[in-house]
């Protein structure tokens, strides 16, 4: 068959027929992939309520009736003095002082929730920026941005915090200030490694022909496909960011009484843990919940982003059943020697 | 290196590549690496690129073609030399000042898939080079992008779809559509169809084809498979380790090649006619080709070359024509094959080469 004769039928076929099908992105077949995860949606409904009800707490604390920093000493503190357990009145109990833990705990998480989701928004914008840039320019400024990254990723961070809390005195801003210093330097390492292999792309020396410049290149074209690597990393990075700020208020550099956190709740419950298991266990028990729920998310972000584990996980439950369907007794086989 | 000027006058002449050279340093290992030598990627090419025609760049993986396109494109900067385009020395210009020309010089690139980004939708790929020389705008924009988009052959309707939507000769189209928005004067097609299936080859030329009519395209048209390079360059350019071994017109070239390398590739190329091909003799070149860091001295070809005598490694063969040829066909060799000569050892026969430009000829009548 001469190549006249290929062409000619080829013609025929054409390239595709049109088919009317919905174009989907590749954001709605992840979000497709994430619904079918429960974990995944179960997760991010409780991390949905837990903001809620941070967002409501001055509602709800005018509906329970108690201020989160009044001390109710008549009905809070029993006759020893000591914090009151559950009850109708004081959901959670109260705390040393006879103040309404469960105001309190929503009101920590108004704090904790702010201060993760802030301190991981500026870590993010500032790791992809630093990460796309020494990524993407190489040479001496990827050398000296890489160095910087190492360093901060190898520096004792709590140590650090502790001393800037100290030299600048312990607040809001300063907590996120720090949280965001420390959270920077993963996303921008992963963000770096991600960047030097797409630049070498071609659609990337595309762009370079059509005349993109260095910037349009990395927010239009290298970007978007940073974005999926990125998303995990901040899912994961807020619960982090959580559990840093309970750390630096639990040692008394981070949110300072009498604002409430879940970290300085702690702080002030050890003293009585011996006689209120409430007061350390409410605000524990928040802390661990928002985390899990958070990494949990987490993970489901990854597998609906990346489809490749999800197949890898289907081949290895395919290879499961495979086995199973091996180890089955089969009429013994003659032996032959 | 000496260069006789070919004949036409330079208003012919789109683009005229003087001496290029391309060395990429490398690095030894350690903390500060130091060069410890260079990649002779292209080493003194000089070439020219008529205007409205096609120049085809044929050579073996690794002989430097894909480097030269990147250095006319200014998508490299060349280590010495000249890159003359309508009158202005491209290697001159800096960033700034390239932009301009950036919208004359369009590449379509060899991977249908790595050359479009998977994340962003067909209309934003191919409205690109709108939005960054702000021509066109909104609705504006849109509409000549679907209009491109037709012009290449895809569905306007499917301007928001995303590039794994589709197959690989659309996804070439695509590349196509956004070279040409543009409306550029040269289009460097860096193996634009090594990787379709022959069917959807044969469209893509014929649509390269009837884009170069309808645009007055000028072409550099790099490729190994040098059937699809006869069929479709005016001009031929042979390539090997960094320099240029013969160039001329195609038929010249093609069926009565000077240089042993063009024969020896000419005669490794299969042949679509059965007959031919049971009857056609090949050179087998011994050896592999030498590394690039360390070429052989004299004519770089004379390790493998069967003509190759003492003269060959120490003296280079200056680029030139040959007795009996046309003027522009020239010839890097010190001891060009003549007519009729064999460089097979078996006896006469239908020499290697010709029986595959049998093959094109049915190849070259379907577009017709």
């Amino acid at each position: 068959m001469s190549l006249t004769q290929i062409e000619f039928q080829a013609e025929g076929t054409g390239d595709a027929p049109a088919q009317a099908i919905q174009g989907r992105s590749p954001w709605m077949l992840a979000w497709r992939r994430l619904r079918q995860d429960k974990v995944a949606i179960a997760s991010g409904a409780l991390i949905l309520v837990l903001a809620l009800l941070a967002i409501l707490a001055p509602v709800i604390s005018s509906l329970v009736g108690h201020s989160p920093d009044t001390p109710y000493t008549n009905t809070g503190l029993n006759s020893q003095g000591l914090p009151v357990g559950p009850s109708g009145t004081f959901l959670f109990g109260t705390d040393g002082l006879g103040r309404d833990l469960f105001v309190r705990v929503l009101y920590g998480a108004q704090i904790s929730l702010l201060v993760g989701f802030v301190s991981t928004l500026i870590g993010t914008a500032a790791g992809v920026v630093m990460g796309m840039t020494a990524g993407y320019f190489g040479g001496v400024i990827d050398t000296v941005l890489a160095r910087f990254i190492d360093s901060v990723l190898a520096f004792p961070y709590v140590v650090l915090a502790l001393a800037l809390a100290v030299v600048f005195g312990p607040s809001l801003s300063v907590t996120i200030g720090v949280i965001s210093f420390f959270s920077w330097a993963a996303i921008a390492r992963v963000v770096r490694g991600q960047t030097l292999s797409i630049k070498e792309k071609e659609y990337v020396e595309a762009a370079r022909s059509i005349g993109s410049g260095p910037w349009r290149i990395m927010f239009i074209d290298i970007l978007p496909n940073l974005i999926a690597p990125v998303l995990v990393l901040a899912t994961l990075a807020v619960p982090t960011a959580i559990v840093f700020e309970a750390t630096l208020s639990y040692l008394g550099v981070g949110i300072q009484p009498p604002t409430s956190s879940w970290g300085n709740l702690l702080s002030q419950a050890q003293t009585f843990y011996q006689t209120s298991w409430w007061y350390l266990v409410f605000p524990a028990g928040f802390l661990l919940l928002t985390t899990l729920a958070f990494n949990l998310l987490g993970d489901g972000v990854r597998d609906a982003m990346d489809p490749r584990t999800e197949r890898l996980f289907a081949s290895q439950r395919k290879g499961r059943r495979s086995a199973a369907k091996r180890a089955r007794p089969t009429p013994p086989a003659t032996e032959v020697s | 290196m000496t260069t006789p000027q070919p004949p036409e006058a330079d208003g012919d002449v789109l683009v005229r590549v003087e001496s290029l050279v391309k060395y990429f340093p490398v690095k030894g290992a350690g903390l500060v690496a130091r060069t410890v030598g260079h990649v002779q990627a292209v080493d003194g090419v000089s070439l020219t690129i008529p205007r409205g025609k096609t120049l085809g760049l044929v050579g073996e993986t690794g002989c430097g073609k894909s480097t030269l396109a990147r250095c006319i494109a200014g998508l490299i900067p060349a280590t010495s030399g000249q890159v003359i385009f309508d009158g202005t020395d491209l290697t001159r210009l800096n960033r700034r000042a390239m932009r301009p020309f950036r919208r004359e010089i369009q590449m379509i690139f060899q991977d249908p898939y790595g050359s479009l980004n998977p994340r962003r939708r067909v209309g934003s790929i191919i409205g690109d080079p709108f939005a960054v020389h702000k021509t066109a705008t909104g609705n504006e924009r849109k509409k000549a992008v679907q209009e491109m988009m037709e012009r290449v052959g895809l569905n306007p309707e499917h301007y928001n779809r995303f590039p794994a939507e589709f197959s690989g000769g659309q996804r070439q189209r695509i590349g196509l559509a956004r070279a040409l928005a543009l409306r550029p004067k040269l289009i460097i097609a860096d193996e634009p169809v090594s990787a379709l299936d022959v069917s959807i080859q044969a469209q893509i030329l014929n649509l390269l084809a009837d884009l170069q009519q309808d645009f007055g395209l000028s072409f550099l048209f790099i490729a190994h498979d040098l059937e699809v390079v006869r069929h479709v360059s005016d001009q031929v350019l042979v390539m090997y380790l960094g320099r240029v071994a013969e160039q001329g017109p195609k038929d010249p070239v093609y069926d009565t090649p000077r240089h042993p390398y063009t024969a020896a590739l000419l005669s490794a190329a299969p042949a679509a006619d059965p007959d031919a091909a049971a009857a056609r003799q090949r050179i087998i070149l011994t050896g592999d080709v030498p590394s690039p860091i360390n070429p052989p001295a004299g004519c770089r070809f004379h390790p493998r070359c069967p003509k190759a005598q003492e003269l060959c490694s120490q003296q280079d063969p200056p680029l030139e024509s040959k007795a009996g040829d046309p003027p522009t066909h020239l010839t890097a060799c010190h001891f060009p094959i003549q007519p009729h000569e064999d460089l097979t050892t078996s006896t006469v026969g239908s020499r290697a080469g010709l029986g595959t430009s049998t093959g094109s000829d049915s190849f070259g009548g379907g577009t017709a």
